[in-house]
């Protein structure tokens, strides 16, 4: 679960790191109550959490009343790509004498959290060659480590402690809060010789989530990822028309990157996980029919447990129930696969004995529509 | 003790042909009684694998068909002698349990659950190192070796005795793929799930460190997909190595759209950091080609073996 920058800022607030003065408001009476007990200028910033936000001109400084009622109106309509924001942060300006990088992330290939800094602040990281990488332990981080952090940073003497301090709390923010990424991005060293996170990036682990009741609060779903989560679904709407419903996230994608490579282009991603019964496919088709784009669904599912029989029945209930309007187009590899042919028989639903089958049936409907 | 230098993966799951116990090593499986417990103790069961005791606090004394319960590993290891355990407890008691098991000297861990918390994941595998034992996964489909035993919840039909190896970051991908290498007669000498999660107990290069110089193995699958630098790391690790043997990759998630997390905690690309073309430019650095579909791999397999 990626935070918004105000939820990240919560957090850091939490253990100590200092955050500028700021209001989160979610229309403009809130946004004007905020402005009088801010006083102008401060900076509207959009709460995504996609990435790109300054470029895409989603942060605007805000000098007075009538810029607040124009940017406010136009930066809670704008999209970036593809998302609108969650509320708009009104956030004091600082007076920035330094602007650095720092975060502690999961590496995966090392298997522990790393820090990585750069005394270039604001910078795409990964664009930068000017960075320090460091491992640390899930115990802490070492004097040596800070020290070294500090040093590669050209943190002044004065501030080493300071800056110390703030790593500490950052790696609380991983350890406490299990998350993925804390990053500040950039970080601001101030005229009065503090740190000030002025970004904030946090990832929460969301296998973790359920010893967290304060973080929970932060889990944001649509009315379809929630239905799909209840079911113990993975679930992605895409932009595309064709539906794919498989048992198994690898499965699922590389169905994805077929029907993609086929023209296809894929309006859902839906892994139902282990179970293939009657009333799992049941319940992802239920999921499915409420998107309107969706022309088409493609069934892919794989193992020698899977009764085809059963997931036939749950496709045929679907269509009996009124709940499936759309064809469907299905490769289920297993057991009583003959029974399963016939039961769907007459139906708008037919199985294929291989997936290239499939998709190729279900692209050349969908396209063969408009 | 290092990872690499411990048990070799075939002593511990088939053992030596001078072994009373050789294709029959004793198997621990945590949390026997719950439903899927239950459930897969018996699959592993009818292929081959000797299910010598469960695990379940509470109902220690009691049998699961034939095989006897302990309420603790330690009684369990001390009754079987075994230092194989497979884990079917739900994620968020995972952890107690695989600390128990590694206290108790098991020396494979095969981490079926998943959703377990990634910490808890680190905290196992630095435990494991610490105790010189092994973790597979979490969330993992296990570890099979055809024809003789599995320990883990694929299914059987897919797999076929023969000398390819496969390893994967997908479970229904490994039988998938697995079920297209056997239909074109490449059968495999171990199948390997390393697990879907950011955190692999064995990752991929562990996994070539197990294989390295086996006269029974003559090539190399890996499954893989977006996220993290796994495969990357791979490709490197090939070119360091020098691993001669032929290997055929193949890379789910090509069109999946950048941080979204595709159904896997670890299936999800931040900028260029996990992406489908990132993986597969390293890997051709390696010589490894990388088949456009599960189809597609026995043929690229088939061509490489060929030369």
């Amino acid at each position: 679960m990626r935070l918004l920058e105000y939820q990240g800022k919560e957090l850091f607030s939490q253990v100590g790191i200092n955050i500028p003065e700021s209001i989160l408001a979610q229309n403009i009476d809130s946004a004007k109550m905020a402005a009088e007990k801010l006083g102008f200028p401060f900076v509207l910033k959009s709460q995504l959490t996609v990435g790109g936000r300054g470029k895409a001109g989603a942060i605007q400084k805000c000098k007075d009343y009538s810029e607040l009622e124009s940017k406010f109106d136009e930066l809670v309509h704008k999209e970036v790509k593809g998302e609108l924001p969650r509320g708009i942060l009104l956030e004091k300006m600082v007076e920035i004498v330094k602007e650095i990088y720092l975060s502690v992330f999961l590496n995966r290939s090392k298997r522990c959290y790393s820090i990585i800094a750069s005394s270039e602040g604001g910078v795409d990281i990964e664009q930068t060659e000017n960075k320090v990488i460091l491992n640390v332990s899930i115990d802490g981080i070492t004097g040596e480590q800070s020290n070294e952090v500090a040093v590669k940073l050209d943190i002044p003497p004065e501030l080493r402690t300071k800056f110390v301090d703030l790593l500490n709390s950052l790696f609380r923010v991983i350890i406490e809060k299990e998350a993925e990424l804390a990053e500040i991005n950039p970080l601001a060293i101030v005229s009065n010789g503090s740190f000030v996170a002025l970004d904030a990036k946090v990832i929460i682990d969301d296998n973790a989530l359920f010893r967290h009741t304060d973080l929970q609060k932060y889990l944001f779903l649509t009315d379809l990822e929630k239905q799909a989560s209840d079911n113990g679904f993975s679930f992605v709407e895409l932009d595309g028309d064709i539906a794919i419903i498989g048992n198994g996230a690898g499965l699922v994608m590389s169905t994805l990157d077929m029907v993609t490579d086929a023209n296809g282009t894929a309006g859902s991603f839906l892994d139902f996980g282990g179970r293939a019964t009657s009333e799992t496919i049941y319940e992802a088709l239920k999921v499915i029919s409420r998107i309107p784009k969706i022309k088409a669904i493609l069934v892919n599912l794989f193992g020698g447990i899977v009764r085809t029989d059963l997931v036939a029945q749950g496709i045929l209930d679907a269509y009996k129930n009124n709940i499936l309007k759309v064809p469907v187009y299905a490769r289920i590899s297993g057991a009583e696969s003959e029974r399963a042919k016939e039961l769907l028989k007459g139906s708008d639903a037919k199985l294929f004995d291989t997936v290239e089958e499939a998709i190729n049936a279900v692209v050349l409907k969908v396209t063969s529509n408009i | 003790m290092k990872l690499n230098n411990i048990y070799n993966i075939f002593s511990i799951l088939v053992g030596n042909n001078s072994d009373v116990d050789y294709e029959k090593k004793p198997v621990i499986i945590q949390g026997i009684t719950g439903s899927f417990g239950s459930k897969h103790a018996n699959l592993m069961k009818s292929y081959g694998t000797n299910i010598a005791a469960g695990v379940t606090p509470g109902k220690g004394g009691s049998k699961f068909e034939d095989v006897p319960i302990y309420n603790t590993m330690k009684e369990a290891v001390e009754a079987t002698g075994s230092v194989i355990s497979g884990v079917f407890v739900p994620a968020p008691f995972f952890y107690k349990a695989a600390k128990e098991a590694l206290d108790s000297g098991i020396k494979l861990l095969v981490a079926i659950p998943e959703h377990v918390p990634i910490i808890d994941s680190i905290k196992i595998f630095q435990y494991a190192e610490e105790k010189g034992a092994r973790m597979i996964g979490p969330n993992t489909p296990g570890v099979i070796v055809p024809g003789i035993m599995k320990v883990g919840i694929m299914p059987a039909q897919p797999f076929t005795k023969g000398q390819t190896i496969v390893f994967s970051r997908s479970g229904t991908l490994m039988y998938e793929v697995s079920h297209h290498l056997s239909n074109s007669g490449l059968g495999q000498r171990l199948a390997l799930g390393i697990g879907g999660d950011p955190i692999n107990g064995t990752n991929l290069i562990d996994s070539f460190n197990l294989i390295q110089n086996r006269d029974d193995v003559d090539s190399v699958v890996v499954v893989g997909e977006i996220g993290g630098d796994a495969e990357e790391m791979l490709a490197d690790h090939i070119i360091k190595t020098g691993f001669t043997k032929p290997v055929v990759a193949y890379i789910a998630g090509r069109a999946a759209p950048k941080e979204k997390r595709m159904g896997h905690a670890g299936a999800i690309v931040y900028g260029t950091y996990g992406s489908a073309d990132s993986k597969i430019t390293n890997y051709a650095r390696a010589d490894v080609p990388v088949a456009k579909s599960p189809r597609e791999v026995p043929l690229l397999l088939k061509t490489k073996l060929r030369k």
